[in-house]
């Protein structure tokens, strides 16, 4: 991504307003987003299209067709398998042993994006002899990374950084028993993918949709302000069963002491939490 | 010795934050220029580094044990208060919400690089406009330069280390070329220069 321009394209004053015109016509509410992430995934929408603001609100209210591109570019939609490493280790070894012990696991990946994630939590769960008793839903806004996440089909290039992530996690053998290669596409195993779904869900809007045993949602929080941090957070709560495991990214660890109260710290850096009361 | 018109004085008078980016060769330098802060800096300052995000960087740690300031590494919407150094963690980007908290942002690296210097310097020209002083240092890319012509095009102050002096001195050439006006200074001048931010805040 090159950034463009030196001077100003959308103010802050006009990003609120445009945020306001997509709730009243669209219903999607981004009022909760962090306004400078979404000041520049704006600015880039409107810098690659060479949009005036104008452009972009007639195109917003005419063109429905154009309000799935823009949120498929305003939400980030970066992700890798086995990202931070040292995180799917101190999975391995301090969450998945307690997993073990319940009859069922159900896993939520929350804002999963193109997938990536929750097919790294699919080869943990079948390293651990796990699988068959998981299941996996992965949720996001966006309905085109969610068919990109179904098909489970990725860049072969990518994989050499994914398969170094692999070996850094300390599991056994190497990532290429997960998919099979064909001319520059690498397919996630059929194995892997029969207990998953992949559904639209908006962290925003929507509630409970079932129990879970573990859910992940790393590096979505931070595109959120504070309070919609702690409404989401609460969604959690409620969405984790007595001793379910809730796992944040690498830089959004809990700080609102109330929630806190009701989770204990399975490990502090990798932000892994445990659902006690 | 280090000559300042009225025009950059009362910059740095109107200032409100002071932003510090570098990569390959800045390291050191950027260190003792921290090291040299008085514990009460009249500005937040930020410094954004390019670094692997492989190796478990102990930077601010050492800093803040060797620095009258605190340092520290920036968290995802924590407030921004002077009399602290907040370096960008690697892996992220670091933006700057208008109500005054830090937040990350883990998109796509630009120019290769993730943390930015140009997403973070735009960041907060966004939020602080013409009050902000920024300077760029040692670097192998050319990171650095659009964030500085930004900053510069809102009327904020703009400090480039002076290429002769810099370990490598990709990233401040291209600054030069592409951001007329900028100070361009040798490195015992912008020591000297943060002096004179603290002395003309008082």
């Amino acid at each position: 991504m090159q950034e463009f321009t030196n001077t100003e394209t959308i103010s802050f004053e006009q990003l609120d307003e445009l945020v306001l015109w997509i709730n009243k016509i669209h219903g999607f509410n981004f009022t909760g987003y962090s306004r400078a992430s979404l000041k520049r995934r704006v600015t880039r929408i409107m810098e690659l299209r060479g949009l005036s603001l104008f452009d972009l609100k007639s195109l917003l209210v005419n063109d429905f067709n154009f309000l799935e591109e823009f949120i498929i570019e305003i939400t980030v939609n970066v992700t890798e398998m086995f990202r931070d490493p040292t995180f799917y280790r101190a999975l391995r070894e301090k969450v998945l042993p307690y997993l073990a012990s319940f009859q069922r696991i159900k896993v939520w990946n929350a804002g999963c994006s193109t997938g990536e994630e929750l097919y790294s939590f699919a080869i943990l769960l079948s390293l651990e002899k796990l699988y068959n008793r998981a299941f996996l839903y992965g949720t996001d806004i966006n309905t085109y990374v969610l068919d990109i996440a179904k098909k489970g089909i990725y860049d072969l290039k990518q994989m050499k950084v994914y398969s170094e992530n692999y070996m850094a996690t300390g599991a056994t053998g190497t990532l290429a028993d997960f998919y099979t290669a064909e001319y520059d596409a690498a397919s996630i195993n059929h194995s892997l993918k029969k207990n998953t779904l992949f559904s639209v869900h908006n962290l925003v809007s929507d509630g409970v949709f079932n129990e879970f045993q573990l859910i992940s949602c790393r590096n979505v929080l931070i595109y959120f302000n504070v309070e919609l941090q702690k409404q989401v957070l609460n969604l959690f709560y409620e969405s984790l069963c007595p001793f379910g495991f809730l796992c944040l990214g690498a830089k959004e660890s809990m700080r609102d002491l109330d929630l806190l109260k009701k989770f204990k710290i399975v490990d502090k850096t990798e932000n892994i939490y445990q659902k006690i009361a | 010795m280090l000559n300042l018109t009225s025009n950059i004085i009362s910059k740095i008078q109107n200032a409100e934050i002071l932003l510090i980016g570098c990569s390959a060769g800045g390291f050191n330098l950027v260190y003792e220029l921290v090291a040299s802060l008085p514990a009460k800096f009249p500005l937040p300052v930020i410094v954004i580094i390019h670094r692997s995000r492989k190796y478990k960087s102990s930077m601010e740690d050492l800093l803040d044990s060797k620095s009258r300031i605190q340092v520290k590494l920036s968290e995802d919407k924590e407030n921004v208060k002077k009399g602290c150094v907040y370096f960008a963690p690697p892996d992220y980007h670091l933006l700057l919400e208008p109500e005054g908290c830090f937040s990350l942002d883990s998109s796509e690296p630009v120019l290769f690089s993730r943390p930015s210097i140009d997403v973070t310097f735009k960041s907060v020209a966004d939020v602080y406009n013409d009050k902000v002083i920024a300077m760029l240092l040692s670097g192998a890319n050319e990171d650095g330069a659009d964030g500085l012509c930004y900053i510069h095009d809102k009327g904020g102050l703009v400090i480039v280390q002076d290429p002769d002096s810099a370990e490598v001195r990709r990233m401040p050439e291209a600054a030069l070329t592409r951001c007329k006006g900028g100070l361009v200074l040798n490195n015992p001048d912008i020591f000297t220069f943060l002096k004179s931010i603290a002395t003309n805040r008082k």
